[in-house]
C-alpha cells in the first residue's frame, strides 16, 4: 500500500494519509504504453476469417440514406470541447509532476469548470434529446452480445456474433467508465477547488474535512489550532488521483481505437457527424439501430438508439 | 512548537574540495543528499529533526567557490562568499551599494562572518507550520496550515501565493534582482545561467522548492553585471526588532537618473510573497518620470494593486506600499 498511496508525517510523529504516490502515475503511464503496444502487436498477428477482411454489407439499401448522421453537430460540439477540457486536465495534472514545471493549478480548475459545463449540457442533451438509455443500459442481453464480440475479437474462429445497435457493448462500457472515473474527479476536484485560491471565494484549506481535533490552547486561553485536515482530506486526493491516473488510461486507449485504421470511419463520424451505408449495413444491425430515409422508427425496448435528431434526416454535402 | 532534541541524528558527512567531486557526491545521493553551505539554515532543519538527509555535502572546502573577482563587466561573487567579505568588498561597497547595504541587513555579524550569499538567497522560507514539521503543501502534503482560518500568519504573504503562502525570508535575494545578478547553477551534465528574476520560483510552478534548483544541483556562482553599477540605490527593511531578525517586509530598488528624472529602473521587495516580487507595473509608471511627492505616493498604490491580506497580515500591505514610496521618492 505504501508504495502507491503517500503518508506525510505530522509534528506527533503520526502518518497521514495525503494523496496517491507518484508511483501510481508511473504505473498507469506504463500500462498505457503497454496497452497500445500490445494491442496492435497481437491485432497484426491475430489473422483474420475472410468474412472479416471484406466486413460485407448485407440486407436491403432500399430506404436507407447513403449517409447516416451518427453525431450530430450538437453531440461533436460536446464531445470535442469536453475532449479538449480532459486533454487540458491530463496535461497540468501530470506534465509537471512528469518534471516540466509551469504554473497549472488555475489552468487545471479552469479546464475542470469547463469540462462541469459540457458534461452538464451533455446531460441535459441525452436526457432530453437523445436516448439516454441506449447509451446507459447494461442488460442481460447486452452483456451476451459483449461477451459474444469480445470472444470474436480474441479469435476470428468464434462465430461471428450478433450486430449490435448504435453503441456497440465496448462504446457503452467505455461510456460508463468514463462517467462514474469523471464524476469521482469532478466531486473531489470541486472540494479541492474550494480549499484553494479563484476569484469566487476565500479558500479554506481545512474545507471540507476537517477530522481531527487538537486541544491546543495558547496562554490566553484561546484554541491554537483547534482543527486540523487529516485522513479525510487525505482520501479525498486519493479519489482525485486514482480518477486522473485512470483517466491517463482510459483517454489513451480511447484515442488509440479512435486513430487505428480500422476504426477511422468511426472517428471520422466525430468529425463530420455521418457514416456510410456500406458500413452500416456491415456493423449494425438495422432492427436495433433503425434509420431511414425520411421518417423514424421507434425502438422496441432494449434497442438502438436512433437519436430523434440524428438519425433521421439525410446530410447533404 | 518546534522541539529541540540534543543531538542532531546521524548522516554520512562529505567534504569535497572541488566543485566536479561535489558534483559526483550530490548525484551519487540524489535526493538523500544535503548541500551544506555556512550550515545556518541547515543545522536548524537537523536539529529539530524536521529534514534527516543521509548524507551532507559540505562545501566549505571548496575554495574555487569563494572570493569575489573583477570581471570584465561588473563582479563574479562565488557562491560560498560569506556575507562580511561582501560588505566589506571596496568595490561592492562603493559601486554595488545595494548589496554590500543589504548583505549587512542579514541577522548578526557572527551570523555573516559563517553565512554565505549562495545560502542566504537558497534559504528555506520561515513558515512556522513548515519548520514544525505540518505535513504541508512545502513538505510534501495537501494543506496549507497557514492560510487556514485560524492560522497565525502574521509574517506570511501577501501576493504571489498559490495554495502555500510563505514568503521568502532573504535579505539579499531582491538586491541582487534589483542588480540583475546571473545565477550559475552547475549539474553532472550541464550548467545553466539564469536571470535572478528566474532563480527564485513561487509555489505555483513547484509548491515544494523556493529556487530552480533540484537534486543534484549547485549553485556555484553569482555575476553581478556592470550595467547597474553606480546607480541610485535604495534599500530598507521593516523588522519587529532592529538588531536581529528576519524582516517583515523590505524593498531594493535601483534607479538610473539623470537629476530628478528616473531613465529606468528596477524595484523589488521582498518577504510579501513566496519569491521577491519585481514590481514591473511600478517601473513602468517612474519610467521617465520626474519624481515628486505625486508619482512616489501613486508608486506605492499602484506596487500592492492585486495584494491580497490573510487574517494577521493585513499591516504588510501599507507597510510595503510605503516602503515602494520611500524609495521612489529617494529619487527627488
Ligand atoms: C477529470 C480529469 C482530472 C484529472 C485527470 C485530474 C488530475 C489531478 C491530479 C493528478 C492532481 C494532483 C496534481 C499535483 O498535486 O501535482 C489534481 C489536483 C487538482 N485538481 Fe484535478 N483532475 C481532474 C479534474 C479536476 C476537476 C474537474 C477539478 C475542479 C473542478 C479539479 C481540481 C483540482 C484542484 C483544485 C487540484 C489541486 C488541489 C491541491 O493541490 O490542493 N480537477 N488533479
Ligand atoms: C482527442 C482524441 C479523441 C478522439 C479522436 C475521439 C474520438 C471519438 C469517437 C470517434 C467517438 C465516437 C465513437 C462512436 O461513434 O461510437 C467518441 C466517443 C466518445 N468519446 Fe472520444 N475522442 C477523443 C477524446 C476523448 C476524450 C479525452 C474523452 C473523455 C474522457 C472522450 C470521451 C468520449 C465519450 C464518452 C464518447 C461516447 C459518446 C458518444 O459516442 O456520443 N473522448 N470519441
Amino acid at each position: 500500500m505504501g508504495r502507491w498511496l503517500d503518508f506525510e508525517s505530522n509534528p506527533w510523529g503520526q502518518e497521514v494519509l495525503q494523496g496517491v504516490s507518484l508511483d501510481l502515475m508511473y504505473l498507469a503511464i506504463g500500462l498505457a504504453v503497454l496497452f497500445t503496444l500490445g494491442h496492435w502487436f497481437w491485432y497484426r498477428r491475430r489473422g483474420f476469417s475472410k468474412q472479416e477482411e471484406v466486413a460485407e454489407a448485407q440486407g436491403s439499401v432500399a430506404g436507407i440514406p447513403e449517409r447516416i448522421v451518427r453525431h450530430t453537430l450538437a453531440s461533436r460540439i460536446f464531445h470535442w470541447s469536453m475532449a479538449a477540457s480532459m486533454l487540458v486536465l491530463l496535461v497540468t495534472a501530470f506534465v509537471p509532476l512528469l518534471g516540466l514545471e509551469f504554473a497549472w493549478v488555475t489552468i487545471h480548475w479552469i479546464a475542470g469548470a469547463v469540462l462541469i459545463l459540457t458534461i452538464v449540457y451533455h446531460v441535459i442533451h441525452s436526457i432530453g434529446w437523445q436516448d439516454f438509455w441506449s447509451m446507459m443500459s447494461m442488460g442481460a442481453k447486452d452483456v451476451r452480445e459483449g461477451i459474444s464480440h469480445f470472444r470474436h475479437v480474441l479469435s476470428p474462429k468464434a462465430p461471428t456474433p450478433e450486430k449490435p445497435g448504435k453503441y456497440p457493448f465496448d462504446h457503452r462500457m467505455y461510456h460508463n467508465g468514463i462517467v462514474v472515473v469523471s464524476l469521482a474527479a469532478i466531486v473531489t476536484g470541486v472540494l479541492m477547488t474550494l480549499r484553494i485560491e479563484t476569484p469566487f471565494w476565500e479558500p479554506n484549506t481545512y474545507y471540507p474535512f476537517v477530522d481531527q481535533a487538537v486541544s491546543g490552547y495558547s496562554e490566553l486561553g484561546e484554541p491554537v489550532i483547534s482543527l486540523t485536515p487529516g485522513a479525510t482530506t487525505g482520501l479525498m486526493f486519493v479519489i482525485h488521483g486514482i480518477a486522473g491516473v485512470s483517466l491517463i488510461l482510459m483517454v489513451t486507449a480511447h484515442i488509440y481505437f479512435a486513430i487505428r485504421p480500422d476504426k477511422r470511419w468511426f472517428t471520422w463520424s466525430m468529425i463530420r457527424g455521418w457514416i456510410d451505408r456500406e458500413h452500416y449495413l456491415a456493423h449494425f444491425d438495422p432492427d436495433k439501430w433503425s434509420v431511414s430515409d425520411g421518417s423514424v422508427q421507434e425502438q422496441a425496448p432494449g434497442g438502438a438508439i436512433a437519436d430523434s435528431v440524428v438519425s433521421a434526416p439525410r446530410v447533404d454535402d | 512548537m518546534a522541539i529541540i532534541r540534543d543531538m542532531i541524528p546521524a548522516f554520512e558527512l562529505f567534504q569535497p574540495t572541488t566543485v566536479e567531486d561535489a558534483l559526483v557526491l550530490l548525484a551519487e545521493h540524489g535526493q538523500g543528499a544535503w548541500v551544506l553551505a555556512g550550515g545556518l539554515d541547515s543545522y536548524d532543519w537537523f536539529k529539530d529533526r524536521i529534514k534527516r538527509p543521509e548524507a551532507v555535502i559540505d562545501l566549505g572546502g571548496i575554495d574555487e567557490l569563494t572570493g569575489i573577482s573583477d570581471a570584465q563587466d561588473g563582479l563574479e561573487i562565488g557562491a560560498m562568499t560569506t556575507l562580511t567579505e561582501i560588505v566589506r568588498h571596496e568595490r561592492v561597497r562603493s559601486e554595488y551599494t545595494l548589496l554590500a547595504d543589504a548583505a549587512e541587513h542579514v541577522a548578526t555579524p557572527q551570523i555573516r562572518n559563517q553565512g554565505t550569499l549562495g545560502g542566504n538567497i537558497s534559504q528555506d522560507t520561515r513558515c512556522w507550520y513548515y519548520r514544525s514539521g505540518w505535513p504541508c503543501y512545502r513538505a510534501g502534503g495537501n494543506t496549507c496550515y497557514a492560510a487556514a482560518p485560524q492560522a497565525m500568519n502574521r509574517e506570511h504573504a501577501i501576493m504571489g501565493t498559490s495554495r502555500c503562502v510563505a514568503v521568502s525570508p532573504s535579505d539579499t535575494a531582491h538586491a541582487l534582482v534589483a542588480l540583475d545578478a546571473k545565477m550559475i547553477v552547475r549539474g553532472r551534465r550541464s550548467s545553466n545561467v539564469y536571470d535572478a528574476e528566474d532563480f527564485f520560483i513561487g509555489p505555483a510552478t513547484d509548491i515544494t522548492r523556493m529556487t530552480v534548483l533540484e537534486s543534484g544541483d549547485l549553485l556555484t556562482q553569482i555575476n553581478i553585471p556592470g550595467e547597474w553599477a553606480n546607480a541610485h540605490f535604495y534599500y530598507e527593511k521593516v523588522r519587529d526588532r532592529g538588531s536581529w531578525d528576519f524582516q517583515l517586509v523590505s524593498v531594493a530598488a535601483a534607479f538610473k537618473t539623470s537629476g530628478n528624472t528616473i531613465d529606468d529602473a528596477r524595484i523589488v521587495v521582498n518577504g510579501v510573497a513566496p519569491f521577491p516580487v519585481r514590481l514591473d507595473a511600478v517601473e513602468r509608471l517612474v519610467r521617465g518620470t520626474s519624481v515628486d511627492e505625486a508619482v512616489a505616493i501613486e508608486a506605492g498604490e499602484i506596487a500592492i494593486q492585486g495584494s491580497h491580506a490573510l487574517k494577521y497580515n493585513e499591516y504588510k500591505q501599507p507597510m510595503m506600499s510605503n516602503l515602494v514610496r520611500r524609495a521612489v521618492r529617494s529619487v527627488a
